[in-house]
């Protein structure tokens, strides 16, 4: 086993009970992040994006979400069989930490930001001592108490976060209701929450994608400085290619369920070698004014194809494209496909 | 379809607008009003037959409320609407409808803008039946033509909109709209949430849509990759007002205003440096409701000088023969 | 038609909707065969004294009540008039309700403030007791029952369907027929009333059970059909002063009302689980 690598999810496979049909969400998913990288998962809706960073905090829904195989080795450990309870305690909120698309949704609306921040701290502070962690298997939630000492540590880390998140007047913003903050600021709050616990990993769910793009370019900036800072691997969901190219290390693009191909930024975007990846690319809005399109439409989860689900689209599949899912193929260093017939370096546009 | 030459219109402009202003009334937990929300505050352009024009801007600009104004959604409270020579803005609701034909809005989703319960081929013919005039032959014939240009096999017709794909829904919502012939269409937020290849094709659909039938679009929008692609002429709104407005290579290449260099900035730029790196605007729009004193900018404007506090600057011509912008520092 | 066979399926599956609509459908046959089925079709408002209060037996089958006629046959007669009553009543009210809540919930102006007063101040009186009110000052008469009824129901619909309607001008399908240049009758009439076509159904399936039972109240208070109509209300009253020995006499028609109200409102909640939500969600699933 690598040491460096952070979480390696191998193989996953999940599925959702729907009306018409089970839904083959994830099919057998590789996704490997390493210590202190941005990883960026990419990908047109129903490429399974979200669902992978739920299914590695454990908050897929219930029931209607099955985990039919697979492993999620977070630093090691097989987070899909280790005991819920100790995931929930240790793990989640603490060790991995979670941005979301909607800063509004993620707060109450009735308590004050510094209420629901001091909250968050009590129970996932760096501060807590084994101690006290003991204590919390024993003694119910209600009749936990909060260090005095720890608290005033913990607030002075608090306010020290939002002035780094350039939220005006800290003591005065924790005095203020949710509403009363802006959309961007609101986001810069969830950052601000995510980082506090000193996390290893950061789970960032399309971050960006509900702010104008002045204020998304802010947000970009502070957060690659605060990973940069303190070594924290991401990883940065988006359906927007650009917003991955400013801030992801490494990029991997998902389609209908499988990952397609992974690569180190410059590469992916220099010498793409998935089909589909060139598709994608060549039909972003560009300078020339010629629109590309790839033709046909993203599958239903309920009814897809066999074999790489791309291959009804794609201009070079085959026979063995339609029968067999393709392994891994390394093009160069970091840079992997999974396709029968990889375009060749140089070729694409 | 051709880039257009840049020359200036010949004929007259199929829509002129003039000084709009729409204010909303802000009140507190009383109803008392304390304040105006400056949507539209005296907003000034043409837009020439047959062209693209592009309204960009952030959340809060009044894009939208633009759109809707001249679509008689909002009544704008002064200034003049004038649409192939008719002014529209104080018509009542019954002339309005007359000219609804000729002038159409599209929203985000055509696709929910389809009774659920009515058959495509009714919601195709309601228009024609609202505004009269075809016999029921000509009607058919008309809907048969507009399904084949949205690309749709005329046995959609007797299908439910639940029974279609959304991206069909999105072909019928836009088929519905032209079986009017109209000769204006604003387009809002068309791009908005869409998945990059369902963009492309949609906005390949809008080009063939705009050759065949002879549209002008008015193409509201926060994207602006797209919006090069697809536009003549862009304007830029800030706060109500339009900052900067010119041909779409113009803007791109030589922005004159801070936002509207700001606003270019900020995009991404793939497989060149990172932008974000040397992305220097800072903070975010002032309230709307308490606006600065002269220039709304300049309190995030790097060029900020004592004029700006004082006089807020006007639209003007700035050297290029098309290309504004209001900004007392525009070159 | 598919959205009937469609309904009907959904109901199948469902028990307790598939009881009511049985129920109803009998209560429906029954009116219609009563010549048929009743084993004293011609005596039924016959005064046969020798026969006074027997209870059930195998040529009675009910028993018969204080003037020997058979209770079984007179029940079945009743229900005609039960239905008769319940249609028109429910009816009448849809008739009036539903235009007013169209109105009122299209229109927002001072029209529609005062025509959704009107309506809570026959709301607050209780049901049977405006119906009395009515009843009693034009005299005791069937047409006179069902039209107080008919006043007293009105505002169900109307409260529902202002309450409809106002939602759905916000929906995006509404503002683009608008837009389209679509008049406001077209509007409504087109694309508002189908779309709340689901919740006046329910509403009117439960309004039938309610007005049979108001119906059956002023009946008992002997303000409908006057003797000898076999009005199912009216029987119980009569039956009274004999009870609790001609315990027959009371418990055919109390049963079969009991029978016909909840058979609507089972049916009632059962179209309402049917086609409501899932028609909406499904057509959105697809979006």
């Amino acid at each position: 086993m690598n040491t460096t690598e952070l979480l390696d999810i191998q193989d996953l496979v999940v599925g959702f009970a729907t009306d018409r049909g089970v839904a083959a969400v994830l099919d057998h998913v590789n996704l490997t992040i390493r210590q202190g990288e941005v990883m960026g998962l990419v990908g047109e809706s129903g490429c399974g994006k979200t669902t992978l960073a739920r299914a590695i905090l454990g908050v897929l829904p219930q029931p209607a979400a099955k985990i039919g195989g697979g492993r999620v080795l977070f630093q090691g450990e097989d987070l899909l069989t280790v005991d819920p309870v100790s995931v929930n305690r240790l793990v989640r909120g603490r060790k991995i930490t979670f941005i979301p698309q909607d800063p509004y949704g993620a707060f109450n609306p009735l308590f004050r930001v510094g209420t629901q921040i001091m909250e968050l701290m009590k129970w996932n502070s760096p501060r807590v001592t084994a101690q006290e962690l003991e204590t919390s298997t024993r003694v119910p939630a209600l009749l936990q108490r909060y260090p005095r000492d720890r608290y005033r540590a913990d607030k002075a880390a608090v306010i020290d976060i939002l002035n780094s998140v350039q939220i005006p007047e800290p003591e005065k913003a924790m005095e203020k209701l949710p509403h009363e903050f802006s959309g961007g600021q609101r986001q810069r709050l969830m950052i601000a929450m995510a980082f506090l616990p000193q996390p290893d990993l950061i789970i960032a769910d399309e971050p960006t994608t509900a702010l104008d793009v002045t204020i998304q370019a802010q947000i970009l900036r502070l957060l690659r400085d605060m990973v940069s800072r303190q070594n924290i691997s991401v990883l940065f969901t988006t359906h927007d290619m650009g917003t991955a190219h400013e801030i992801c290390d490494h990029i991997t693009v998902m389609y209908a369920g499988q990952e397609m191909e992974t690569a180190p930024t410059t590469r992916f975007f220099a010498q793409p070698a998935h089909p589909y990846t060139v598709r994608l690319l060549e039909s972003l809005p560009n300078r020339d004014r010629e629109i590309r399109e790839i033709g046909g439409e993203i599958p239903v989860l309920t009814e897809v194809p066999s074999g790489c689900r791309f291959h009804p689209r794609c201009s070079v599949a085959s026979d063995v494209c339609r029968r067999d899912r393709p392994d891994e193929v390394l093009v160069a260093d970091g840079h992997a496909v999974r396709c029968h017939h990889p375009v060749e370096p140089g070729a694409a546009s | 379809m051709n880039k257009s030459s840049g020359a200036p219109p010949v004929q007259e402009p199929i829509l002129e607008i003039s000084d709009l202003r729409r204010y909303f009334p802000v009140r507190n937990v009383i109803g008392r009003r304390v304040g105006w929300l400056k949507a539209l505050d005296d907003v000034s352009f043409d837009v020439a037959s047959g062209e693209t024009l592009a309204v960009v801007g952030e959340s809060g600009c009044g894009k939208s409320t633009l759109g809707k104004t001249i679509m008689g959604i909002h009544r704008s409270m002064a200034g003049t609407i004038r649409f192939q020579g008719q002014e529209i803005g104080t018509m009542r609701a019954a002339e309005r409808r007359e000219v609804g034909g000729r002038l159409q809005y599209v929203y985000q989703d055509p696709g929910a803008s389809l009774d659920p319960r009515w058959k495509i081929h009714r919601s195709l013919h309601e228009p024609l039946i609202i505004h009269g005039g075809l016999r029921r032959a000509e009607r058919e014939e008309r809907v048969r033509d507009i399904l084949h240009a949205v690309g749709l096999p005329a046995t959609h017709a007797d299908l439910y909109p639940h029974e279609l794909s959304g991206g069909q829904q999105r072909r019928v919502g836009l088929a519905r709209i032209l079986t009017l012939h109209p000769s204006l269409v604003i387009l809002d937020e068309p791009t908005s949430g869409l998945d990059v290849s369902v963009q492309a094709t949609v906005l390949k659909l809008f080009r063939s849509l705009q050759q065949r039938f002879s549209l002008t679009y008015l193409f509201i929008s926060h994207d602006l990759s797209v919006v090069r692609m697809m536009c003549d002429r862009v304007a830029v709104m800030y706060l109500g007002r339009i900052v900067e407005i010119g041909q779409t290579e113009a803007i791109f290449q030589n922005p004159k205003h801070p936002y509207t260099q700001s606003l270019l900035a900020a995009i991404p730029r793939i497989g060149e440096k990172r932008v974000t790196e040397d992305f220097w605007l800072e903070g975010e729009p002032p309230d709307a409701v308490n606006l600065p004193s002269g220039c709304r900018f300049r309190n995030r404007c790097p060029r900020a000088a004592a004029v700006c506090a004082e006089t807020e600057p006007a639209l003007a011509k700035t050297g290029a023969a098309e290309h504004a912008a209001a900004c007392h520092f525009a070159a | 038609m598919k959205a009937t066979v469609f309904i009907l399926q959904r109901l199948y599956h469902d028990r307790s909707a598939f009881i009511g609509l049985v129920l109803i459908t009998l209560l429906f046959l029954t009116a219609i065969l009563a010549p048929l089925l009743s084993t004293f079709p011609d005596a039924v408002w016959d005064f046969n004294p020798k026969d006074r209060l027997l209870p059930p037996g195998t040529q009675y089958l009910f028993g018969t009540d204080r003037m020997g006629a058979d209770v079984y046959s007179r029940v079945l007669f009743g229900a005609r008039i039960t239905i008769v009553t319940a249609v028109i009543a429910v009816g009448v009210s849809l008739l009036i309700g539903v235009p007013i809540g169209l109105v009122a919930g299209y229109y927002q102006s001072w029209v529609s403030e005062l025509l959704m007063r009107v309506s809570d101040i026959f709301l607050a009186v209780p049901q049977v007791v405006l119906a009395i009110a009515i009843a009693q000052t034009l005299g005791p008469s069937l047409n006179n029952v069902i039209l107080a009824l008919s006043l007293t129901y009105w505002p169900w619909f109307t409260r529902l369907v202002y309450a409809e309607t106002r939602s759905l001008k916000n929906e995006v399908f509404i503002e683009s027929a608008i837009a389209l240049g679509a008049k406001p009758w077209r509007v409504i009439v087109f694309h508002i009333l189908p779309n709340v076509s689901s919740p006046i159904i329910v509403r009117t399936s439960i309004g039938m059970g309610f007005t049979i039972l108001t119906a059956a109240a002023l009946g008992f208070l002997g303000l409908g059909a006057p003797a000898p109509a076999p009005e199912w209300g009216r029987m119980i009253s009569e039956s009274r002063e004999f009870l609790p020995e001609a315990w027959w006499y009371a418990a055919a028609p109390g049963f079969a009302i009991f029978l016909v109200v909840m058979g609507f409102n089972l049916l009632g909640d059962g179209l309402r689980d049917i086609l409501d939500p899932r028609i909406r969600r499904a057509s959105r699933e697809h979006n």
